[in-house]
């Protein structure tokens, strides 16, 4: 079975995120880029199937610029078998994403798709639900644990009170919560090995995906600061202050 | 116009995220319907009667839609859509699982977590964190959109009770079966709508000290217990807890950070609070920054001087 794992390029989570003066975006000219916290762990988790004989290969996909591929590059160091990098300088929206991975999934014939639960840049959320009803498949999102069996993908998944475990039928859609695994450091050796490993180019086009964004976006701004706050000196002083002052309690 | 909003529900009551969309849909302008898919629902169909300002409640009842699966309840969603100019749930981990599979089967690019309205084709949301906002505008039919609770009123009940009509299920899609839940109980008032949210941190040092320090400070307060991602990833609570980008979003009336740093991925759960607390022992810790009032020193000495403080002046 091949798992295609579908990662995206995003800004560092470290880095402080400063909002364009002309308010069309955030400045993201010359900051630190790196694969986005959740499809590390996406990759992971293929990864970790591949090694316990679940699955045959792991494909990583990508949807962006040219630079993209240094991100492919690092999950291909972490372990993955090759790489697709669908090249277009266009915005790509959720539902357009979903598209070109439709495509891909297809074209691969994958037995399972692993995503992040959600990009840390635009917080969507969207793209690997969108995917699974794209597909009409099952899907298992915000996932803590995952076992394959018979055919079948058991997840435990994590919801607003708790936790739930679902079975799905494969072929199937996961997307990776936090707690599903720790991923790994790419070594040295491995960082060399994955400049050899295949990486294919494709486009929108080629996919015959129309990816023209759906909304506009009119302006990004500042969120609202807060006002500034004060010290106290004492445990005692801050009950006064929470009584008297704010009258909170 | 006519804007569909899906209901969170356990099918005995309706979740109280699920009022505030009522707010977001009365906003845009229009006539409501409330879909209450479940399975032997009918007193969370009854209590979503009552909210003010809904016309009509859906109520689909069938074993199929009991515990919510979003295969299911998508394809049901999809095949009431041509109605609806708008399409509305909970920015909850319910809605976020469910709603952008609806917008797929539709062929609708979702707009998610929406703060504020500005009119019917138009919404701002958090991006990066909270760390920006971006106001989009999209002009395509039906609009999907999930709305973060904590941004809108809740609305109040209406003294007469809406029509309850009901709908045949749609076809079962049997793509994922539910397993078993493991729901973390708690006599505490709920995380997302507490008036006060005491959190800790990995300066806590344990399951034990969340135990023995700040339970009982909930209790004095009448506070939820919330955590950093460091304290949930180290086991001293369960996941349900974490407040954050990527947890729960709370904006309670006051918000006590004890022993946690302030990275900006928790301030994305609890910057919206009306009063902030902090009790850290570095004074350049990150949370002081947006903290009304900020206490600095050792926790381990703090809360039982700050329970005997609040029991003194009670
Ligand atoms: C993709 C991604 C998503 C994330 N999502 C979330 C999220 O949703 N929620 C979240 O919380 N985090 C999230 N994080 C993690 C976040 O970046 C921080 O790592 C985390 O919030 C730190 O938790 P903390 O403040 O408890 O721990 P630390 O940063 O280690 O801070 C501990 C604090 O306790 C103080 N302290 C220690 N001992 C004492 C004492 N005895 N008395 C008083 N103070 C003491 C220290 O001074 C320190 O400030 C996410 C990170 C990533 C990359």
């Amino acid at each position: 079975m091949k798992i295609l794992v579908p990662i995206k390029r995003v800004i560092d989570a470290y880095v402080t995120i400063r909002v364009k003066a002309d308010q069309t975006g955030v400045e993201n000219a010359n900051v630190k880029m790196s694969v986005n916290p959740f499809c590390e762990i996406a990759v992971e988790e293929a990864i970790r199937l591949k090694e316990a004989g679940k699955a045959t290969e792991v494909i990583v996909v990508s949807a962006g610029n040219a630079a993209t591929q240094e991100s492919l590059r690092a999950a291909l160091a972490m372990g993955a078998d090759r790489a697709i990098l669908i090249e277009t300088d266009q915005e790509l929206q959720p539902l357009a994403i979903a598209k070109l991975l439709k495509a891909v999934a297809e074209k691969e014939q994958a037995g399972l798709v692993i995503l992040g639960k959600q990009s840390i840049d635009g917080d969507h959320n969207q793209t690997g639900q969108m995917l699974a009803g794209l597909l009409g498949w099952g899907q298992a999102t915000f996932a803590s644990s995952l076992t394959l069996e018979n055919d079948r993908a058991t997840v435990t998944r994590e919801i607003d009170g708790g936790l739930e475990t679902l079975s799905l039928k494969l072929p199937a859609i996961i997307t990776a919560d936090l707690r599903l695994n720790e991923p790994r450091y790419a070594s040295l050796p491995n960082i060399m090995k994955a400049k050899q490993k295949p990486l294919d180019r494709l486009n929108p086009d080629a996919l015959g995906v129309d990816v023209t964004p759906r909304y506009k976006t009119l302006r990004v701004s500042e969120p609202p600061p807060r006002k500034p706050g004060v010290k106290v000196e004492s445990a005692a002083a801050l009950v006064e202050k929470l009584r008297g002052e704010a009258k909170i309690i | 116009m006519r804007i569909l909003v899906i209901a969170e529900h356990d099918n005995k009551s309706l979740k109280s995220c699920s009022l505030p969309v009522v707010t977001a849909a009365s906003e845009l302008g229009g006539e409501i319907d409330m879909l209450i898919a479940g399975h032997n629902a009918a007193d969370a169909a009854a209590q979503a009667a009552k909210i003010s300002g809904v016309k009509r409640i859906l109520h689909c009842d069938a074993p199929l839609y009991e515990r919510g699966l979003a295969e299911n309840l998508a394809q049901l969603v999809a095949s009431l859509s041509a109605d609806y100019s708008h399409i509305l749930a909970p920015a909850s981990f319910f809605g976020k699982n469910v709603t952008p599979r609806i917008a797929a089967l539709l062929d609708r690019q979702q707009i998610s977590d929406i703060t504020a309205i500005h009119d019917a084709k138009s919404f701002t949301r958090p991006i990066y964190a909270g760390n920006a906002f971006e106001t989009v505008e999209i002009s395509e039919t039906p609009v999907i959109l999930t709305v973060r609770p904590t941004a809108f009123d809740a609305t109040p009940e209406q003294a007469e009770s809406a029509a309850i009509t009901a709908l045949p299920p749609a076809e079962d899609t049997d793509l994922s079966a539910f397993v078993s839940r493991a729901l973390t109980k708690s006599d505490r008032p709920d995380l997302a709508n507490a008036a006060i949210v005491i959190s800790g941190g990995r300066g806590l040092g344990s399951g034990e000290n969340f135990k023995d320090l700040l339970e009982p400070l909930a209790d004095s307060l009448g506070a939820a217990i919330g955590a950093s991602r460091a304290a949930v990833d180290a086991g001293y609570v369960p996941n349900d807890y974490q407040v954050g980008q990527t947890g729960k979003i709370v904006a309670p009336n006051l918000y006590i950070a004890v022993g946690i740093s302030g990275a900006v991925q928790h301030l994305a759960g609890m910057k919206d609070s009306k009063i902030i607390v902090a009790i850290n022992k570095d004074e350049d810790a990150p949370i002081f920054q947006i903290a009304d009032y900020g206490l600095v020193g050792d926790l381990f000495q703090l809360l039982p001087e700050l329970r005997a403080a609040l029991d003194n002046s009670a």
